[in-house]
């Protein structure tokens, strides 16, 4: 059968790790064919190599059954090939034309507009896609640039399309679109691969290549496996994905938070009249599209950011606008969504991480001198409990895996906070195994007593975790549900904007 | 006080705030061009004192004060490589490069100079006069305030229109800009940053260098040392305050040859302000400018962030 794209014996290795080890791939002509894999797999390597990115250190690129010679994306986009990158590589200050012609012209000094407005008429038409060509890049909404993104290779005539995680940052609604456009894509006879690392994605395609550390593990016929096969290849052991949660009796109230406001850097409302609250034995899910409002939230509640109006009752007391300090005393913890910045200071070790912002606390510290001893007698006790995979609690916090990482973050709120728990993104970018860590420990918590606020962007985390869901739009709450009864596509019309109450598509998938 | 609303005064202001424009303007453009491509210069001041060494060099040794206008293009454009080099090719800091290029200027056009003069008379030249356009200089205010003036200045003026259309209206402009915005973009469509941007920066710098050769050739007629005097420190500012946009730009550099044109001439009247306060206008007025100006909404995006393939 012939190929429109197929990869032999792809190898590449970076500064001694192999990323790619002895890959074959193939891609048939219309196909929608999943690399899936987890994080380090060797997904965005493949295709940075059939990209053009990078160089492979071994293998052959075949495109329609021809050997090509891949040195450049300049190759590549001359073979057909088109990349919609995870992070998309656009220039906001332009304006999506500009986006899209920029570095394209290879002849004439003056820009030529009017032949590529056109042309990309002529796609839009073809495909449905409604954009103004003329409006800037930041003014449309995410689901839009990475439309974006596509024209852009649409436009270069590409033929083999690679999208690198393309729903990492779409609402459920948006995600539904872009299948509908990579549907047609292929109907056209375009052939697509697709990276991911959502199992609800991988169903959708026609095919499926598991990488697992470097290596192909399998390619299957989607239609002949099933969600189960495909973590159980991925992982490289059998998964659980149904988290089992016990109902509990949610206890008094921790954290009762009455008509937050909070402005950003540029004086604009960022928090609008947000309204909640937590109690004992409860996991309160906050989703939301990045970027509204989840993030100010959390300063605001953990004390880094000053609100401008309403309260935040901690055990009845008002604390809104006190000090990080001060609210760390009153035993709130908080998990920033940005781990080596927020969360750790990478350069310092282990134990010096463990016991960062606790550093005064007469449990660390003979007068003014810092306790060695007992941190690291402390940190060894940690590394052991939360399973923490370093040599020694003296290793830098930078040198481990954001899993690693993420558990030494997790170790030292849970050690001294008591009451609440500010977990923002907590399984953000892990791979399954600690993922399934990481819930496994918030419950727990839930067990023990703490209230905790956590917002994730991946809604099938929320549904199994949360006890209510707080969903955000623009700084506000678009309401609060309960995801028993709750369908994850009804959350997703809140999350683009819509009440809770409106009329919603009753079926339970993402896409 | 009240000379100063003369009519002759004022345009006798007004007519050296166009020509201490100048140079400002001439430099002013070039850092634009050079920063829109990413590339946060900080060496405007050595690159306008070799540019002005250069011009005067060539001007006393061939006595031509074209070629002393070409030399001074070709230092700056070497100077733009140099930068270059360092920021975009080996990725270091771009305020070190910039700041380490200054301190090399400095030496290197002394000792230079030291080396050419040998201990004997400085050698002089004779610089730029002013070329009264027929017809345009006869209007009254106008005429002797804009057209008559040093042929570069007609260019420097002309230059800011030009510089626009290059970055708004030509296929280059669009691909400098994207590469002070996001130069990835242009990395995944094949195409080199660091190539453009070598390019980007030495135009900028030729253009820089010609600001400070002009200089040179139209106000003085030798070399000091520290010749430029911190105009380079003005341009910076001026990038700041003219908010990346060539109509801002013009703006800023005017507001500071107006403010240098004024404290000469309040001296020349003899007004009862320490001169050394005068002369420090233009500088003062940059330190309040930029603790004024806090929203860069025009700064390209990657300004300053040397670029690499994650």
């Amino acid at each position: 059968m012939s190929t429109a794209l197929r990869v032999e014996g792809l190898t590449k290795r970076f500064a001694g790790v192999t990323a790619n080890d002895n890959v074959d791939f193939d891609l048939r002509p219309g196909e929608i064919h999943c690399l899936f894999g987890e994080n380090g797999a060797g997904k965005s390597t493949l295709s940075s190599c059939i990209f053009g990115f990078y160089r492979p250190d071994k293998g052959q690129i075949f495109v329609r059954d021809k050997p090509v010679h891949i040195a450049s994306p300049i190759d590549a986009i001359r073979h057909g090939i088109g990349m919609v990158h995870q992070h998309f590589v656009l220039v906001p200050e332009f304006t999506v034309l500009e986006n899209i012609i920029v570095g394209t012209q290879r002849s004439g000094w003056r820009l030529n507009a009017q032949q590529a407005r056109q042309k990309l008429k002529a796609i839009c038409d073809g495909y449905g896609i409604d954009i103004d060509l003329d409006a800037y890049v930041w003014e449309l909404p995410v689901g839009r640039q990475q439309w974006v993104e596509i024209l852009k290779a649409l436009y270069l005539d590409a033929e083999i399309l690679i999208l690198d995680e393309p729903t990492a940052v779409l609402t459920p609604g948006e995600s539904r679109i872009l299948f509908d456009i990579i549907r047609k894509m292929c109907a056209r006879g375009l052939s697509i691969i697709l990276i991911t690392h959502k199992l609800v994605e991988v169903m959708q395609s026609d095919r499926v290549t598991v990488l697992r550390k470097g290596k192909v593990v399998a390619t299957l016929n989607t239609p002949e496996t099933s969600p189960d096969e495909l973590a159980r290849l991925m992982v490289g052991r059998e998964v659980s994905f149904t988290v089992t949660k016990p109902d509990l009796q949610p206890g008094e109230t921790v954290v009762a938070v009455d008509g937050l406001t909070a402005r950003g850097h540029w004086g604009e409302a960022v928090l609008k009249d947000v309204s909640f609250s937590v109690a004992r034995h409860e996991i309160l899910g906050i989703a939301g599209v990045a970027g509204n409002g989840q993030k100010e939230l959390f300063e605001v509640l953990c004390g880094v950011r000053k609100p401008e109006a309403g309260t935040i009752r901690l055990k009845g007391e008002d604390v809104a606008g006190l000090t990080p300090r001060c609210l760390m005393d009153r035993g709130v913890g908080h998990i920033p969504d940005d781990r080596f910045r927020e969360g750790l200071v990478p350069e310092f070790s282990v134990a010096e991480n463990l016991v960062l912002g606790w550093q005064r606390s007469p449990k660390y510290c003979n007068g003014p001198l810092i306790d060695s001893k007992a941190i690291a007698e402390l940190s060894r006790e940690m590394i052991a409990e939360y399973q923490i995979a370093t040599r020694d609690e003296k290793v830098a916090a930078g040198k481990l895996s954001g899993g690693n990482a993420q558990k030494i973050i997790i170790a030292r709120e849970f050690l001294h906070a008591s009451g609440l728990m500010l977990a923002n993104q907590p399984t953000r970018g892990l791979d399954v195994g600690v993922i399934e860590y990481v819930q496994a420990q918030l419950l727990k918590k839930r067990a023990e007593g703490f209230a905790i606020v956590l917002a994730s962007e991946e809604l099938s985390d929320l549904f199994n975790l949360a006890d209510r869901i707080a969903v955000m739009f623009k700084g506000e709450i678009m309401g609060i549900v309960d995801p028993k009864t709750t369908t994850i596509s009804e959350v997703g019309v809140m999350m683009a904007g819509r009440r809770e109450g409106v009329a919603a598509p009753k079926e339970r998938t993402l896409a | 006080m009240s000379q100063l609303f003369q009519e002759a005064i004022i345009v006798s202001i007004l007519a050296a705030t166009v020509r201490i424009v100048t140079p400002l303007l001439f430099s002013a453009l070039g850092e634009l061009i050079t920063q829109r491509a990413g590339i946060w210069n900080m060496g405007v001041e050595g690159t306008m004192l070799t540019g002005a060494f250069a011009a005067y060099l060539a001007a006393t040794a061939t006595g031509s004060l074209w070629l002393a206008v070409l030399a001074a293009v070709l230092a700056g454009a070497l100077m733009g490589a140099v930068i270059a080099f360092m920021t975009s090719l080996m990725r270091v800091d771009h305020f070190i490069a910039g700041l380490g290029l200054n301190l090399l200027a400095g030496g290197l056009t002394l000792y230079w100079f030291q080396s050419y003069i040998q201990g004997r008379a400085q050698p002089t030249f004779s610089g730029f006069q002013n070329v009264a356009i027929p017809l345009l200089s006869d209007i009254p205010l106008l005429g002797p305030v804009l057209f008559s003036q040093r042929a570069l200045t007609y260019v420097a003026l002309l230059a800011v229109p030009a510089v626009w259309f290059l970055l708004y209206r030509t296929r280059y402009g669009l691909e400098l800009r994207c590469l002070g915005e996001n130069p990835k973009a242009l990395d995944v469509k094949g195409l080199s940053v660091t190539a453009r941007q070598f390019a980007a920066v030495m135009l900028g710098s030729a253009m820089t260098g010609l600001g400070g050769g002009f200089l040179m050739l139209g106000f003085s007629d030798r070399f000091l040392a520290d010749f430029t005097a911190g105009r380079g420190w003005i341009v910076v500012v001026a990038l700041i305050a003219g908010n990346w946009r060539p109509r801002g730009v013009l703006i800023a550099v005017t507001a500071f040859a107006f403010l240098e044109s004024l404290a000469t001439h309040l001296q020349v009247i003899g007004a009862q302000v320490p001169h050394q306060l005068l002369l420090a206008l233009p500088y003062l007025a940059s330190i309040a400018l930029l603790m004024g100006l806090r929203f860069r909404t025009g700064q390209p995006a990657r300004l300053g962030v040397p670029y690499a393939r994650e």
